[in-house]
C-alpha cells in the first residue's frame, strides 16, 4: 500500500495538518474557521470565481482562492486581515450594487446568504451607486420561479443541475455585466425539456432568485443537507 | 520526405523562379489589400498577359511588407519599393523592370523604417508567396524541422530553445525552454500543442501579419515544438476577425499534409503529428489560455484558477503546450542557426527580436522586427518617422488594455520585458499605439476599460461588476461631472481588481488607469475641479437624471 501523504502547515498562527488534495478551505471548514465565500457550496465543484475566500500566502504576494488551493507543506496562510476584509466587503457591495437586492420585499430575506455575508462582513451602506438594471422574473415554471433580480451568478445551480442532476438546464448566457443565467437555450423555464422539476437549484441558491411559488417575503427556506448526503452516497457507489 | 527530397523541392522552385528574367512582388496581405493591392495584382498579371511576358516577368502575391501607411506596396526582384501603387501604375511599373526603378513611385529603403529592421521572424514576409509551400521551402523552410527529426533527441531541441533565451511573445514573457521542458516531463495519455493566435489587443497586427505571410513557418515551430515535448495533436486557435490568415493556414495546412510533413510517420521516423484549426467566436478573454483550451473543448470560453496549468493539465486533463503565434515562427531560425546565435542578439534578460505593429499619430504605421533593447525613442521617432502634422509626443500605449501609457520622460527605456514592467506597462504581444497632445488621457483610459469591460468573460465579481463601475466613474470624469470621491473610489477598485481577479484579464485591467493616474494625474484634476480637457476632447455633460 502506498503510504498516504499528510502535509502540515499553518493558519492564522496556527499548525495543521491535510491530507492530499485537500484544499486550505477543507481544513478551515473542519477546524471551525470561516471563510467567507459565495461560489463554493459543498458537493459541488469549485470555480473559484467568486473571490471572497482569497487568503494571504506567506512568501507570495498573489491572493489565492481557498476552495481551489491544495495545502502544500510548511505553506503559511493567512485567512483574515484589514486587506483582505476590505477586499472582501468591496466584492459583496459590487454585488450589491450589480443587480435590484432590496431585501425588505424579498422572499429570502432573514435566510439569504448575500445578506448574512454583508452583515458578517460589517457592511452598513453600499458605496457604489446601484446599476437598477431592467431584469427578468420567469414565473413560467408551475413550482418555482426565477428572479434575475436577485441573481448573482455563482453558478451554484448551473453546477447541481449539471453535475448532481444530470440535466444542465442551466447555463450561462452573455458576458461581463451582461452575464444571465439561462435555463436551456434561454426559453421559458416552464416550457424546458431537459428540466426534471427536482428542485435542486432552488435550493442551493445563496439569495431569493430561485425560490418555490407561494412563498412570501421571508418565507423561503433552503434545504440543502441532501447534497454532501448525494455525493457521499454516490462516492460509496463508485 | 527525406533531406533529400526537400533540397530537391528547393531547387526545382528556385529554379523554376530563374526562369523569369524579372520579377514583382505585391503585397497581398490585409494592410495593403485594403487599399486594392488585389486590383493592383490584377492589373499587373493582365499587363504581362498583353505583353505576352508570361515567361519573362514573374508577378507574385506576397505577404506583408511592412510599411502599411504606404500601401498598396510592390518590390521588384531588382530590389525597387514602389508604394502608393494604382492598378493605373501597372504599365509603367512593367516598363521599368530590369531596368532603372520607377521614380514616381520610388519609397526610399535607406529610411530608419527598414534600416533599423531586423528580421528573423518576418524574414519571408514580403518574400515568399505564403499559397505556395515550395516557395517556403526554397528559402529554407522546413529544414529546421528535417534537422530536428534526424539529428536531435527531443531534449537536445529544449536545450537548444533554453540556451536562445527565448521567452513567450504572447505578453507575459515565460521563458519558452523552461514551458517546454514543463510539457515534456509532464505524463499524461496524449499531449497537445496549441498555438494562440488569438490576437485581439486594440492597435496589434503583429502575429496576422505573420499568418498571412508566411504560415508554413508557424506550423513548422509547432511541430519542432511538438516533437520536444512528445505531443501527437495540435491546435491552432485562431480568431475569426482573421479570414486572410485563416484561408492561408487552411491552404498551407494540406500542402504540408501532402509533402509528408504533417501526419503520420513524419519523414520516415515514428512521429506523428496532425494540426487542427479552431476559429474563435469573437471574444477576447479566449486568448487568456485557460479560457482558450476551455474554448477547443468546446465549453464556453472562461478562465479557470491556475494551478494546476495546462502544462501539467490543460487540453481535456492532458498536458498542453501553448505557445504564441510569434514565439513558434522563432523556432525555426533557432534551430537553423543555433540558440547562441539567437542568444546574441537583444538585452540580457530579453533576447532575440521582437514583431511590434507601430499605429495611431505616427507617420510610419506598420509592423517592423527589431532587436530587443531598442530605446522608445528610435521606436518612434526613427523608425516611426515621429508624429504627423507637427503636434507634439505625448504618451506610448503598449501591451494593449492590459498595458499602460508611457509619457515622454521615458522615452529613452529600452524596449524589454523588465524595463516596459518597471513603467507599469508590459510588453505584451507587441501592439504599440502612439498619442500625441491631441489625445485626452482620461479619454484613453476610458476607451481601454470599456474594452475591458464588454470583453470581461462575467465569471468573477471584481472583473464584472468592477470594470462597470470603473468604467462608470471614467465617463462620469469625462463627462466632468465625477467628484474627488469618484477618484479616490477609482484608486481602490484599480487595487481591488489587480489583487483579486481570477485571471489576467482583470488582474491587468487596471493598468491603464493607472498608468494615466500615475504619468497624467493633472489631467484627471483638471477634468474633475475645473472641467477643462486640455485636449479638447471632452465635454461636460448634463449628469443623467433619474427618472
Amino acid at each position: 500500500m502506498k503510504p498516504i501523504e499528510v502535509k502540515t502547515f499553518k493558519m492564522d498562527g496556527q499548525d495543521f495538518s491535510a491530507g492530499p488534495e485537500e484544499t486550505v478551505l477543507d481544513v478551515a471548514c473542519q477546524n471551525n474557521i470561516f471563510i467567507p465565500r459565495m461560489c463554493e457550496l459543498e458537493g459541488l465543484s469549485n470555480v473559484g470565481a467568486c473571490r471572497l475566500c482569497l487568503v494571504e500566502v506567506k512568501g507570495s504576494n498573489k491572493l489565492v482562492p481557498a476552495c481551489v488551493t491544495q495545502v502544500e507543506e510548511g505553506m503559511e496562510v493567512t485567512t483574515s486581515s484589514d486587506r483582505l476584509q476590505n477586499y472582501r466587503r468591496m466584492i459583496v457591495e459590487l454585488l450589491f450594487s450589480e443587480r435590484n437586492h432590496i431585501c425588505s420585499v424579498c422572499v429570502s430575506n432573514g435566510h439569504c446568504e448575500l445578506q448574512k455575508m454583508a452583515q458578517k462582513l460589517g457592511i452598513t451602506h453600499i458605496h457604489f451607486p446601484y446599476r437598477y438594471p431592467k431584469e427578468q422574473v420567469d414565473a413560467s415554471h408551475d413550482r418555482f420561479v426565477f428572479d434575475q433580480n436577485r441573481c448573482i451568478l455563482c453558478t451554484r445551480c448551473v453546477r447541481v443541475c449539471d453535475e448532481i442532476e444530470g440535466a444542465h438546464t442551466w447555463d450561462v448566457m452573455g458576458r461581463g455585466i451582461d452575464s444571465q443565467v439561462v435555463t436551456d437555450l434561454n426559453e421559458p423555464w416552464g416550457s424546458s425539456e431537459t428540466c426534471t422539476g427536482c428542485g435542486k437549484c432552488v435550493h442551493v441558491c445563496p439569495t431569493g432568485a430561485l425560490f418555490e411559488k407561494g412563498r412570501s417575503v421571508a418565507e423561503m427556506h433552503k434545504r440543502r443537507q441532501f447534497l454532501p448526503y448525494l455525493t457521499m452516497m454516490r462516492e460509496e457507489r463508485e | 520526405m527525406t533531406p533529400e527530397k526537400l533540397q530537391q523541392i528547393a531547387e526545382s522552385e528556385r529554379e523554376r523562379q530563374a526562369q523569369f528574367a524579372d520579377g514583382v512582388n505585391v503585397c497581398v496581405a490585409t494592410g495593403c489589400l485594403a487599399s486594392k493591392s488585389q486590383s493592383v495584382k490584377g492589373a499587373l498579371d493582365s499587363e504581362v498577359v498583353t505583353r505576352g511576358w508570361e515567361n519573362r516577368c514573374h508577378v507574385k502575391g506576397v505577404g506583408c511588407l511592412g510599411l502599411c501607411s504606404e500601401g498598396p506596396l510592390v518590390s521588384t526582384r531588382s530590389g525597387a519599393l514602389y508604394k502608393r501603387v494604382t492598378a493605373a501604375d501597372a504599365g509603367d511599373i512593367l516598363d521599368h523592370a530590369g531596368k532603372a526603378p520607377l521614380r514616381r513611385l520610388l519609397c526610399p529603403t535607406d529610411m530608419p523604417f527598414f534600416q533599423k529592421q531586423q528580421k528573423i521572424v518576418t524574414e519571408n514576409s514580403g518574400v515568399v508567396d505564403p499559397e505556395r509551400i515550395e516557395d517556403y521551402i526554397s528559402a529554407g523552410g522546413y529544414s529546421a524541422l528535417i534537422q530536428v527529426l534526424t539529428e536531435m533527441t527531443p531534449v537536445q531541441v529544449i536545450q537548444e530553445v533554453t540556451k536562445s533565451g527565448l521567452r513567450g511573445r504572447g505578453g507575459a514573457g515565460y521563458p519558452t525552454g523552461l514551458k517546454w521542458s514543463t510539457v515534456a516531463k509532464a505524463v499524461g495519455t496524449q499531449k497537445f500543442v496549441i498555438c494562440n493566435a488569438d490576437e485581439g489587443d486594440p492597435g496589434a497586427f503583429m502575429d496576422r501579419s505573420v499568418l498571412e505571410s508566411d504560415p508554413h513557418r508557424v506550423i513548422e515551430g509547432m511541430l519542432i515544438a511538438a516533437y520536444a515535448v512528445g505531443a501527437s495533436l495540435g491546435y491552432i486557435y485562431i480568431r475569426a476577425e482573421y479570414p486572410l490568415a485563416i484561408k492561408q493556414l487552411r491552404t498551407a495546412l494540406p500542402q504540408a499534409e501532402q509533402l509528408g510533413l504533417l501526419g503520420t510517420a513524419i519523414c520516415g521516423t515514428r512521429f506523428n503529428f496532425r494540426i487542427e484549426l479552431r476559429v474563435g467566436a469573437g471574444a477576447y478573454v479566449c486568448g487568456e489560455e485557460t479560457a482558450l483550451i476551455a474554448s477547443v473543448e468546446g465549453k464556453r470560453g472562461t478562465p479557470r484558477p491556475r494551478p494546476p496549468y495546462p502544462a501539467q493539465a490543460g487540453l481535456l486533463g492532458q498536458p498542453t503546450l501553448i505557445n504564441n503565434v510569434e514565439t513558434f515562427a522563432s523556432i525555426p531560425p533557432i534551430i537553423r542557426k543555433g540558440g547562441d546565435w539567437y542568444a546574441s542578439i537583444g538585452t540580457e534578460k530579453s533576447k532575440g527580436t521582437k514583431v511590434f505593429s507601430l499605429t495611431g499619430q505616427i507617420l510610419n504605421t506598420g509592423v517592423v522586427e527589431v532587436p530587443m533593447g531598442v530605446t522608445l525613442r528610435e521606436m518612434i521617432f526613427e523608425i516611426g518617422g515621429g508624429i504627423p502634422k507637427a503636434r507634439k509626443f505625448k504618451a506610448v500605449q503598449t501591451g494593449g488594455p492590459s498595458g499602460g501609457c508611457i509619457p515622454a520622460q521615458f522615452l529613452d527605456t529600452q524596449v524589454d520585458y523588465e524595463s516596459l514592467a518597471q513603467l507599469g506597462s508590459m510588453m505584451g504581444s507587441g501592439g504599440m499605439v502612439v498619442m500625441d497632445e491631441s489625445s485626452c488621457m482620461v479619454d484613453v483610459a476610458k476607451y481601454f476599460m470599456e474594452f475591458c469591460m464588454s470583453e470581461s468573460c462575467g465569471k468573477c465579481i471584481p472583473c464584472r461588476v468592477g470594470t462597470y463601475q470603473m468604467h462608470r466613474i471614467l465617463s462620469a470624469i469625462t463627462n466632468m461631472t465625477a467628484t474627488a470621491q469618484d477618484l479616490k473610489m477609482l484608486e481602490e477598485l484599480c487595487d481591488l481588481l489587480k489583487n483579486t481577479s481570477l485571471c489576467g484579464l482583470g488582474q491587468s485591467a487596471p493598468n491603464p488607469v493607472v498608468s494615466t493616474l500615475k504619468s497624467f494625474a493633472t489631467e484627471y484634476k483638471a477634468h474633475i475641479q475645473e472641467h477643462k480637457c486640455a485636449a479638447g476632447v471632452c465635454t461636460p455633460k448634463a449628469q443623467e437624471v433619474c427618472a
